[in-house]
């Protein structure tokens, strides 16, 4: 099979609007008769399934989380990035496109790039119309300011909750289709399979978490909006129910797994205190636009932060990288922390953490200023550690935050399976090699808002009008599956509960195919995983039944998935020798330490076909080219 | 493990909606005083996993105190002793070794009991879909820079906005009422010029799945402001008031 | 005749439709304000309205009552009395009062029971309650006591002023030197109320009302009771008087301040205090 991307011809500024026409439209009063699966609703599936309903598609929601609004999409504290360019200062539609394009680690597809940047103004738009309450200044218009890595003001941002409102703009349109009876909403509902009729993807098998029942659904698209798959590493700054098990489901029924290996790490995070910890809690990347990350001069120094005095610090970003100094992207700040950390530099009790310091901000601006910033993030970080950020530096480390790897799909959001589609964190498509700050939400709202609803009817067009049947064989079958599994998984009746599991598998992955990736500690990783994964086969302890509400199960049938994930995620991180984005194979370096790329060998998406249990999956690439941007070394000097 | 602080944990078990449900006691050993509660709740669990019991079943998901989905009632509070969290974000050190914590799950009739300490919220959805929205098709919108908005207003709408609906401000309330969420939204749309259109047929919709809920009256406690784990105003609820009697009399 | 006709007629085509219209009309505003009233909301608001009379009612009450304490033999408090239930508008807007405690009572009554049955199961922990006020968790059992109270203080005085036998006094102030004689009249003789001038004197003659208070305050028991009942009215409207603005939507934050000062230096204080003198001075200083 080859890939084929489907990225229009033309002018790479003009491609999209192309595109646009030549999609095939649904007549109006046929698309009521279309049903459309949504699992996810977080800012990509809530305005999907808004959007796709204001068109007249029937539209079914899945989520697991008890209500729509608690997609883990409300994180995102810092903001979301737009090319409107309300401060004067420069931007474009092009110059965010070169931006992402260059962020990205040149790993991303240029014109997938260059829509998301120019529906990013379409976005706010519509968020301030649904009564999104933005930042503003005096004036009342909307407020920007610049965030990671970028060097014009185009974020625009809701307190440090951005997430939130944009999710809650996005669930409030949604709310008002299943008011309206477009939307069906099932929450507490988990997609457990990916039913297939034909070569075609046709409906789920879900389950019903309060009862236990497990439900067939068809239709005749499915679209995944599930997010990342970053708990992987169970340690991370996702929500603890985040999985990779739709996902994974519509891997192994066909759908093409893309760059698998790219995974973000956030430099700025609170820092492991013990080995109870349940998640690792970010702090908003806007904290490096005021504050000054450092570490001691002398190795394995004890003194308390305040009695350091000022020539025996080590503003290391500031010295390694003036002109973006502490701005830099992610992958780059994380990696150095992580970097002192290893040369012995580390900080706190642990000695995995750097300083994060805002006495110079304070004694700029005062503190009344620095708290109107940044208060809840301070507040936040009292909470959980128990100290004070005003007085002492705050610790950070990086921690597990995304992933840009994801079900592969062609520019028109449809995976290799027909009819299936996937969107937001769940499709591997815009972020390269690493994603930049605020970019998260512009692609979930791009993909839900202004891609998808166009994309789908082109599909949905050629389709048969009449409803689909969810008591065919293959739905049956796939149900049977789905039971078989989950008694499975209850009968086994070990020793070893689901999260001690899912532990050692995060802290493998974290030291296989964590910040610094190597071909032994892959390989290494590779055995180690397949044997945790046989043993959880074997020694696995479920309480509980199947017709119940049963935590345990649910978790344990992702933990499942995530031990096949981890393992196709570090030969995906094997195959890729080179360096670039949040990809640092250690091989594969500058002399200066930098992530050293090979476009002659790997200038392409890595997308992975499954082929069965235990088999080795088939690797197809996508070459990417490059038309508008040229490929350089990223510098941040 | 890694504290060494010994709780007892009195806990509701209920093993589904029809169960009648009981108080059961159970010892949490070597407790991290920097365990969050619901960390504290997932070393019980282990044990009793272990034991071969059942866990204690209990809503979490972000536990970084924005998701709104933990909803524990600890000693007689809603999430808990502190002002301003959530129970993700409530620590061990905020109690003592030897505590006995009674914890159960919010009380109300419109947020039937599913499972031990999980609840469902469904009829906090219900009320959002009669009207909290802004009934705008995607696409339709102008530039977003055509209406300026007041800084303070937008600030207030934003206070209002930051509601998470976890429900505390039902637990809290001794008649279980669903006013002070529901003014958040109110609140937010009634701030905004965006919100205006809609704006009587909003508040008489929402009141009305307010009470086809099931949610009891206010009466101006303000105990939902206090346990509000964001700190949203009863302000809200003033306005919401207003704009029902205006609504009620003038709107369509 | 035929004139008549046509007017009917005139009347039947036009004036009918019009006012079946209003009628259509009015009917819409009940439909309205009913569906108000069975909204929670509604319900308060009806709280909050008749509650805010109620307290001005108190006020008015209570300055009346203030003639209790002038050393004239009950002359002031009895012409008080009289002019309370025999001045037409008074009288009118008594009986109004009378339906709004009832109103609000039995509204009262029904917003409890709809709350605890929002409430089905109780919490178990340690009722700690923060921030929250005592009174405003109680305005139930606090409204019920006054409820009991309202009922025995007006079958006390204001059904033995009404229909009972009555001690009737009259009162004659000299006109030069302001000396007041009082002399009890029979009761068969009473005619009703009665102020008139004869010889330059000034007659009065009234129920003694001042008369039945007195003898009441007597009682220690009936004493302590209006005492506690004094304290519930202190309590019901520390939280009433300022929660009722909140019902209605007046809280701006300058307003805030002003409203709970008032509330419990007024309502919360002040006139609870006033009441609860009276009992006691007749029952230690008279």
């Amino acid at each position: 099979m080859t890939l084929d991307s489907k990225i229009p011809a033309g002018p790479l500024s003009e491609k999209w609007d192309r595109h646009k026409f030549n999609l095939k439209l649904v007549n109006p009063s046929n698309k009521r008769r279309y049903d459309v699966i949504i699992v996810g609703t977080g800012l990509a599936g809530a305005s999907a399934a808004a959007s796709l309903a204001e068109l007249g598609y029937n539209v079914k929601t899945f989520c697991f989380q008890d209500s729509p609004r608690r997609a883990h999409s409300i994180a995102a504290q810092g903001g979301i990035n737009a090319a409107k360019n309300y401060r004067n200062d420069g931007d474009s539609v092009y110059r965010l496109f070169y931006d992402t394009v260059k962020g990205g680690d040149y790993r991303a597809r240029e014109a997938n790039v260059h829509r998301l940047a120019q529906v990013s103004v379409n976005i706010i738009d519509q968020c301030v119309a649904q009564g999104v309450p933005f930042a503003r200044e005096y004036g009342g218009l909307l407020d920007n300011r610049s965030f990671g890595g970028a060097q014009v003001s185009r974020t625009f941002y809701a307190r440090g909750q951005t997430g939130q409102q944009l999710l809650l703009g996005a669930y409030s349109a949604m709310n008002r289709q299943i008011g309206t009876g477009m939307v069906k909403s099932f929450t507490r509902h988990e997609m457990l399979e990916l039913v297939m009729v034909d070569g075609q993807a046709r409906g789920i098998i879900a389950r019903d978490l309060v009862t236990g029942e497990i439900e067939r659904h068809s239709a005749h698209a499915v679209v995944l909006c599930t997010g990342g798959y970053g708990n992987v590493f169970y340690l991370t700054t996702y929500a603890r129910g985040s999985n990779g098990t739709a996902i994974w489901r519509a891997h192994k029924k066909g759908a093409f797994f893309g760059n698998p290996c790219f995974t973000q790490i956030h430099p700025t995070c609170i820092p492991v205190s013990g080995d109870h910890q349940s998640k690792l809690t970010l702090m908003s990347e806007s904290l490096r636009n005021d504050g000054r990350i450092w570490v001691p001069k002398k190795k394995d120094d004890a003194r308390r932060p305040a009695d350091i005095p000022e020539e025996e610090r080590d503003y290391y970003l500031e010295r390694i990288y003036p002109s973006f100094g502490n701005l830099v992207p992610r992958d780059i700040a994380s990696r150095a922390a992580k970097g002192m950390c290893d040369k012995g530099f580390g900080v706190g009790t642990t000695k995995l953490a750097v300083y994060l310091d805002f006495k110079d901000a304070i004694q700029r601006l005062g503190q009344k200023a620095v708290e109107a910033k940044y208060g809840n993030l301070f507040d936040m970080y009292k909470q959980i550690t128990g100290e004070d950020p005003y007085s002492s530096p705050m610790m950070i480390y990086p921690a597990v935050h995304y992933t840009m790897g994801g079900l592969w799909v062609d520019y028109n959001l449809m995976t290799t399976v027909p009819g299936l589609y996937a969107c937001g964190e769940a499709n591997f498509s815009d972020h390269g090699a690493n994603r930049l700050g605020a970019s998260a939400l512009m692609q979930g709202l791009a993909d839900g808002y202004f891609v998808l609803p166009y994309t789908i009817g082109d599909y949905l067009a050629s389709e048969e009008r009449k409803p689909v049947s969810n008591d065919s064989p293959e739905f049956m079958e796939a149900e049977k599956q789905v039971k078989d599994r989950l008694n499975k998984l209850l009968s086994i009746k070990g020793k070893k509960t689901v999260h001690e599991y899912h532990r050692e598998l995060g802290l493998l992955m974290w030291e296989h195919c964590g910040m610094g990736r190597t071909a032994t500690g892959l390989t290494e990783g590779i055995n180690k995983i397949k044997a945790l994964r046989e043993e959880f086969w074997q020694n696995l302890l479920v309480p509980g039944v199947d017709l119940e509400l049963n935590q345990n199960l649910e978790k344990a049938g992702r933990v499942a998935d995530f031990l096949e994930l981890g393992e196709l995620m570090m030969h995906d991180a094997l195959n890729r020798n080179e360096s670039c984005g949040g990809h640092f194979r250690e091989e594969y370096q500058t002399p200066e330490g930098e992530a050293l790329r090979d476009d002659e060998n790997y200038c392409y998406v890595a997308a992975w076909e499954y082929k069965g249990e235990n088999q080795m999956e088939e690797l197809h690439k996508e070459q990417l080219t490059f038309d508008e941007v040229h490929l350089t070394q990223r510098s941040y000097k | 493990m890694s504290g060494n602080m010994n709780i007892t944990l009195k806990v509701w078990r209920q093993k589904n909606k029809s169960d009648a449900g009981r108080f059961e006691t159970y010892q949490a050993k070597h407790i991290s005083p920097d365990m969050s509660f619901l960390e504290m709740m997932d070393v019980m669990n282990e044990q009793l996993i272990k034991d071969g019991k059942d866990p204690v079943a209990f809503d979490h998901d972000c536990r970084e105190g924005i998701c709104g989905m933990c909803s524990m009632y600890i000693n007689g509070r809603a999430h808990g002793p502190n002002k301003g969290v959530t129970t993700c974000q409530l620590h061990m050190r905020s109690f003592k070794s030897g505590d006995t914590i009674v914890v159960e799950p919010w009380r109300a009739s419109a947020f039937p009991v599913l499972k031990d300490l999980i609840v469902d919220r469904a009829a906090f959805d219900r009320i959002q879909q009669a009207g909290g929205f802004v009934g705008i098709n995607t696409g339709s919108a102008p530039d977003a820079n055509s209406i300026p908005i007041q800084k303070h207003l937008a600030e207030e709408a934003f206070n209002a906005a930051a509601c998470i609906g976890c429900g505390a401000c039902v637990a809290a309330c001794k008649n279980s009422s669903a006013m002070l969420f529901m003014s958040a939204k109110v609140s937010q749309y009634a701030l905004l010029p965006q919100g205006q259109p809609e704006r009587k047929l909003r508040v008489l919709n929402m009141m009305k799945a307010h009470e086809e809920a099931g949610f009891g009256a206010c009466t101006n406690t303000e105990a939902c402001e206090a346990e509000c784990p964001k700190g949203i105003s009863v302000t809200n609820i003033a306005r919401l008031n207003r704009d029902f009697v205006a609504a009620s009399f003038t709107g369509e | 005749m035929q004139d008549f006709a046509d007017s009917i007629a005139i009347k039947v085509k036009f004036v009918l439709p019009k006012l079946l219209g209003a009628s259509k009309c009015y009917n819409l505003i009940m439909n309205k304000f009913f569906e108000f009233l069975n909204s929670s909301v509604g319900r308060k608001w009806l709280m909050a309205l008749t509650g805010l009379f109620l307290c001005l009612f108190v006020v008015v009450h209570m300055s009346g009552n203030l003639a209790l304490f002038k050393s004239d033999g009950g002359l002031a408090f009895n012409q008080y009395a009289v002019f309370m239930t025999t001045f037409p508008p008074i009288k009118v807007v008594s009986y109004i009062n009378y339906a709004l405690i009832l109103l609000h009572a039995l509204n009262g009554f029904y917003l409890v029971y709809r709350n605890k049955k929002a409430r089905p199961v109780k919490y178990e922990g340690k009722k700690d309650n923060g921030p929250v006020s005592w009174s405003s968790r109680n305005m139930g059992l606090l409204g019920s006591i006054l409820f009991v109270f309202i009922i025995l203080h007006m079958g006390n005085f204001w059904r033995e002023f009404h229909f009972s036998p009555m001690e009737v006094l009259r009162y004659t102030t000299n006109g030069v030197t302001g000396e007041t004689q009082i002399a009890a009249i029979p009761y068969e003789q009473f005619v009703g109320p009665k102020h008139y001038y004869e010889n330059g004197n000034e007659i009065v003659i009234v129920k003694n009302l001042y008369g039945e208070v007195a003898e009441a305050f007597t009682s220690p028991l009936y004493v302590l009771f209006y005492v506690i009942s004094m304290f519930a009215l202190s309590f019901h409207l520390m939280h009433g008087f300022q929660s009722a603005f909140q019902t209605l939507g007046i809280r701006a934050q300058n307003f805030k301040g002003i409203i709970q000062g008032i509330g419990t230096a007024v309502f919360g204080v002040l006139i609870p205090l006033l009441f609860a003198a009276m009992p006691v001075y007749f029952l230690f200083f008279k």
